[in-house]
């Protein structure tokens, strides 16, 4: 893996996958490493996610990184006109790895090309995401004990959540059985479906969110947005069919865990916080530790 | 002297040596010439539109001196002109035919339909995978989208 861009999730083998994990939980047991002392980590932020970035920000100097960059572009040399292939080429003379977001599809790639160090995709656009899939199979193998066979329900907006994509064609690897939950407008698009399809696995597809809760291992929670519908009346008619309130969490199976990928508008409601089942705080947490192996691994301080 | 009587009926005279590039729908034609960079070639080009064919009711030909196509050279033009069929010719006669083959890499040509994409933002050099022949299909290197033959455009 070492000075390997990560750019989307496929560039990893399903075997480099579990490695990344197997390094997440080393450094969960013991997050203050100062392996990256010697290291620069450059964050680029074109478009802003404060919840990213800290997250990043946060593994490498836990692993005794300096961190550069900025967090908007309107802080930087873009503003001025700068092309992205002149920013890359230039900072990547200043750090060791570089970190970026960016706002349109195919900018990870195109960085990783023209870079001279190794770039992790922090999110190109509605393309990919991967880090944010490799917390969330973290948080999956944590709070089942496998990857493999489980039931697993992805709730609310399918057809533009790009975490909910990546995490589907990663999940093919595991013989899950996945349990589609939308409103008609917002079903997980077939370019996704391909891959299970591919796989043989099953799919189900709902509209209730009711029916589903007692039968999965992992409930995975999106935010469905105003803007994703051409037809406001239809926004309106569906808006609160896709809520989780803790009342609905009485038949749930006892392993069952709620992720979401935050953050949350009112998809979840604060009762829910409460109980056991809730994990995604924690999933934000997992980030960390799953950052700081990628960050590790990449740079070639550990195995 | 038969045959060269028969030169003398071709609508687009022989060459001697080269590539004719025949059966190409007759829309396609400026295309094809862009595709392969023939706006700038710099020995005998004949080229001919809107001719009558048997097979294809009006045809295209194209007819490059002193040239032989690499096939991943020349493969790019089945994007446009898929009922292409090329001659080769040594001396004035037929040395080999065979028809363009989709290609399994297509760099350059094609634009990538999704206006978000880096390489429509940015000079960066589309580059596709052709995950389907039949149906033509091609997945950007860069944005991981489908470009279809319906939303298919020309660099």
């Amino acid at each position: 893996m070492k000075n390997k861009s990560l750019v989307s999730i496929n560039d990893f083998s399903r075997e480099d996958h579990i490695h990344i994990l197997d390094l997440a939980g080393a450094f969960e047991r013991r997050p203050k490493q100062r392996i990256l002392e010697d290291y620069v980590v450059a964050t680029l932020f074109f478009e802003p996610s404060t919840r990213t970035r800290l997250s990043f920000e946060s593994a490498a100097t836990r692993l005794g990184a300096r961190v550069i960059g900025f967090s908007e572009p309107g802080s930087s040399s873009v503003q001025k006109g700068e092309s992205l292939r002149d920013t890359i080429r230039t900072v990547s003379n200043y750090a060791d790895i570089i970190v970026m977001r960016h706002p349109r599809e195919g900018s990870a790639r195109f960085a990783s090309e023209v870079s001279r160090v190794p770039v992790i995709n922090a999110g190109d656009g509605a393309n990919q995401h991967p880090t944010q899939t490799l917390l969330d199979l973290y948080s999956i193998r944590k709070t089942q004990g496998t990857l493999d066979n489980l039931n697993v329900a992805f709730v609310g907006d399918l057809k533009y959540g790009r975490t909910v994509h990546s995490l589907t064609m990663a999940l093919c690897n595991y013989n899950t059985t996945f349990h589609l939950v939308s409103p008609a407008e917002l079903k997980l698009p077939s370019s996704v479906k391909m891959h299970i399809k591919e796989k043989q696995l099953a799919y189900h597809q709902y509209t209730d969110i009711h029916d589903i809760i007692p039968k999965v291992d992992i409930l995975y929670m999106t935010r469905i947005q105003k803007e994703r519908f051409q037809d406001p009346m239809e926004y309106e008619k569906v808006k609160n069919s896709y809520i989780l309130r803790n009342n609905m969490l009485d038949d749930a199976k006892s392993n069952l865990k709620i992720l979401h990928p935050l953050p949350r508008v009112n998809e979840i409601t604060y009762d829910v916080d409460d109980n056991p089942k809730a994990y995604y705080f924690t999933q934000a947490l997992n980030g960390v530790f799953v950052r700081q192996a990628l960050l590790a691994a990449i740079l070639g301080v550990v195995e | 002297m038969e045959k060269t009587d028969q030169r003398k009926e071709l609508k687009v005279s022989a060459i001697e040596n080269g590539t004719v590039i025949d059966h190409i729908p007759s829309h396609s034609v400026y295309q094809v010439l862009r595709i392969l960079n023939l706006m700038e070639y710099n020995d005998q080009l004949l080229i001919g539109t809107n001719l009558e064919s048997q097979k294809m009711g009006k045809k295209g030909i194209i007819k490059v001196s002193n040239k032989f196509f690499k096939s991943d050279e020349i493969n790019k033009i089945a994007l446009v002109a898929p009922s292409a069929t090329l001659i080769l010719i040594k001396n004035f006669s037929v040395s080999e035919k065979k028809n363009v083959e989709i290609p399994s890499k297509v760099e350059k040509i094609v634009k990538c339909f999704n206006p978000n994409c880096i390489t429509n933002v940015e000079d960066v050099v589309t580059r596709f995978d052709v995950v389907n022949k039949e149906d033509l299909k091609l997945r950007c290197h860069y944005c991981e989208k489908i470009t279809a033959k319906d939303t298919m455009t020309f660099k």
